[in-house]
């Protein structure tokens, strides 16, 4: 039997086991049904044209997790940017641990996506929200049908949340293979503000894929800054769904940074509902070996006055293949709209590559929008320059890629996700570079 | 310090260095000069251990260790120091943690720890003032949008922090107004001792009247066709490449 059969036939069972009276019951029979009909993606659809996932779907997942597992937290302490005070969301095979966690409903809702679901006080967050942001497509489908745990924040209006808030999911290798469908729902009220942190990590060499929905909606001016920490081993994949609902005057931005897995696709979707809205897109990524990351953004520019910032960087050495697809599109009503589209890469084995195509539909007439993207590979004179001054080869090399990805560091607003984020790099780059950018 | 036997070097199989030799002893101070193409940047950059250069015949000592086949790095550990006619922008790195990182390398490379914070800064500070360079400069990306002059300053910064050997200031002249040449050249000669040495590549005679050479070497053509005092300096000032040329050809 192959995966989809598999998941289409657990689908009564899983149905079966949770409250079938549930509000979102139809919406998940829909969904179960659009992904019967349409299957994985292939690379025969141009979304799909450079990322193939048959390697990762041939696999034997198991698809329901099971009870919770335990993990002391001095073993996996490491995952977590634990040199600052926060919220956390832990889950262990898709099942969520009490006593690594530290939620709230003081004020806001740091809490449960299960309980969001099933308790009756969350019901119109739930039937507001709820599927409301994404799309249709398959693999989002496919999430959406066995939508049951992942984390739910609700911030209310005016609230400023001084603590970021981690989003952890763990897979402890305990099944052969293992399938994990986190489904996130972040609201955010008027005027209020909060910052995330995700992280999947696989704990041992057993195959994990993940197929997440995060669903987060930015009301009248709220403020959004929400990180996804993709360090992952070489055999978990990723398949990261995350559809942002702007109101207007909000600000949000998604910083990613890819540095491991066997393949990860972010499929990373912006809706501006509004005047004035900020979006910033960010993300650098680094890999070796024969891994592969496919950043496939779209920023919707629906109402006029809007901005948009994209800035990818990339450096791919030995096998590793990259994908960045960018699409912009500005409505007709979308007059005054700024959009901003940057992909740099670098390449630093022969055998690497990248495919990178900028998408511009853009249907108002009074709009300021750019893009650009550069290939490349190490500056031999910056290379030279450096070396002249005692700086060996190897550190040079270090040097120069940390300078390439700094714009995009430079706008992370959490010091210590900056530090580790320029710890993870060094450690990649195989250098000790005696300062932090 | 440095001797230099029957250096013959290309690039992309165009011959550039046909037999150079030249002998700088510690405490002197030798210029270049030479007409444009003649092979003088050429030169440096070989001695630097710029990689695109092939050096087919010939050897390069420095204090009777062939360098050869050294990396630009070891070149640097070993106290050789090249300032660039046109320093490479850096965008993303500061001049400071560049220096810090220059420096570390080369007492990594000596076996020595690395330099304490503070006296790190306190040498950033002294050096930066010989050099009348603003604190606020040196957290900006290395050569990012600098000027010409401010470029070469900080050519001259990173000579101070480093204390080479040996410096070669290749065309450092080019691009300074007058308040930066003295500048540049105070720092260079607050700098210089018995036990180091400096090559002055140059265009022009201008500069060598603020850092006054024990030698010229005219390089033509891939060689070293005349070499004398400084007054060769001024001789060429007011008469020009010509002459030499005319001699050569004769």
């Amino acid at each position: 039997m192959d995966l989809k059969e598999k998941l289409v036939s657990s689908f009564m069972a899983f149905e079966n086991q949770i409250d079938i009276d549930s509000p979102v019951h139809d919406v998940r029979s829909e969904a179960i049904k659009t992904f019967e009909q349409e299957g994985f993606p292939t690379k025969k659809q141009e979304a799909w044209k450079y990322t193939s996932l048959k390697s990762i779907i041939n696999q034997d997942y198991s698809v329901f997790p099971k009870q919770e597992n335990a993990l002391e937290y001095r073993d996996i302490k490491k995952y977590f940017i634990h040199d600052i005070d926060s919220y956390k969301i832990v889950f262990i095979d898709g099942k969520y641990s009490s006593h690594l966690s530290q939620t709230t409903h003081e004020g806001f809702d740091v809490c449960l996506m299960s309980a969001a679901l099933n308790k009756p006080k969350y019901r119109l967050v739930i039937e507001n929200y709820f599927n409301k942001a994404a799309t249709k497509d398959s693999l989002s489908s496919l999430n959406t049908a066995f939508a049951s745990e992942g984390a739910f924040i609700h911030i209310k209006k005016n609230k400023l949340v001084e603590k970021p808030i981690q989003i952890l999911h763990f897979s402890s290798g305990d099944e052969s293979a293992l399938m994990l469908q986190p489904r996130n729902l972040v609201v955010v009220d008027e005027n209020a503000h909060v910052q995330i942190i995700e992280r999947h990590q696989s704990l041992t060499d057993n195959p994990v894929l993940t197929n997440s929905v995060t669903e987060i909606f930015a009301n009248k001016r709220a403020i959004i800054d929400y990180y996804k920490v993709q360090n992952d081993r070489e055999t978990a994949s990723l398949i990261d769904n995350t559809f942002i609902s702007q109101k207007q005057e909000s600000h949000c931005s998604v910083h990613t940074f890819s540095f491991g897995g066997k393949l990860t696709r972010n499929n990373l979707n912006f809706f501006q509902n509004g005047e004035r809205i900020d979006s910033t897109l960010k993300g650098v990524t680094i890999i070796g070996n024969k891994q592969h990351v496919d950043h496939n953004t779209l920023v919707h520019h629906i109402e006029p006055n809007c901005e948009s910032h994209q800035d990818y960087k990339g450096i791919f050495g030995d096998n590793a293949t990259g994908v960045f697809n960018g699409r912009v599109i500005v409505n007709k009503e979308a007059q005054k709209t700024n959009a901003f589209q940057s992909n740099n890469n670098i390449l630093i084995s022969d055998k690497a590559s990248i495919n990178t195509k900028p998408q511009l539909e853009i249907f108002a007439d009074d709009v300021k929008c750019s893009h650009g993207c550069t290939i490349g590979q190490l500056d031999e004179s910056a290379m030279f320059y450096m070396r002249s001054r005692g700086i060996p080869e190897k550190e040079a090399k270090a040097l120069l890629m940390y300078a390439f990805s700094n714009n995009v560091l430079s706008s992370v607003k959490i010091p210590e996700i900056k530090q580790r984020i320029t710890k993870i790099i060094a450690n990649k780059l195989g250098v000790n570079i005696g300062f932090d950018l | 310090m440095l001797k230099i036997n029957n250096l013959h070097a290309s690039v992309e199989d165009k011959n550039i260095l046909k037999g150079i030799n030249l002998e700088v002893k510690p405490g002197e101070v030798h210029a270049i000069m030479g007409p444009n193409g003649s092979g003088k940047s050429t030169l440096a950059s070989v001695i630097a251990g710029k990689e695109e250069y092939e050096v087919q015949e010939g050897e390069i000592l420095l204090e009777n260790e062939n360098i050869d086949d050294l990396a630009a790095e070891e070149r640097a550990h070993k106290g050789v120091f090249l300032s660039f006619q046109y320093p490479v922008e850096i965008p993303g790195v500061s001049v400071t943690n560049f220096m810090k990182t220059a420096i570390n390398e080369t007492r990594k490379a000596k076996g020595l720890e690395e330099m304490p914070a503070n006296e790190m800064l306190k040498l950033i500070r002294e050096k930066s003032e010989l050099l009348e360079i603003d604190r606020k400069f040196l957290s900006r990306s290395l050569n990012e949008g600098f000027s010409g002059g401010e470029k070469k300053r900080n050519e001259i910064f990173q000579m101070a922090m480093l204390e080479p050997k040996l410096a070669i200031l290749d065309e450092t002249d080019s691009g300074l107004d007058i308040d930066a040449l003295r500048i540049v050249a105070n720092g260079v000669n607050k700098l210089k001792s018995k036990d180091n040495a400096v090559i002055v590549i140059t265009h022009y005679q201008r500069l060598l009247d603020y850092i006054v050479p024990d030698y010229v070497h005219v390089l033509y053509n891939g060689r070293i066709v005349k070499s004398g005092g400084k007054e060769l300096a001024h001789e060429l000032e007011e008469k020009g490449y010509d002459w030499i040329k005319e001699e050569i050809n004769a």
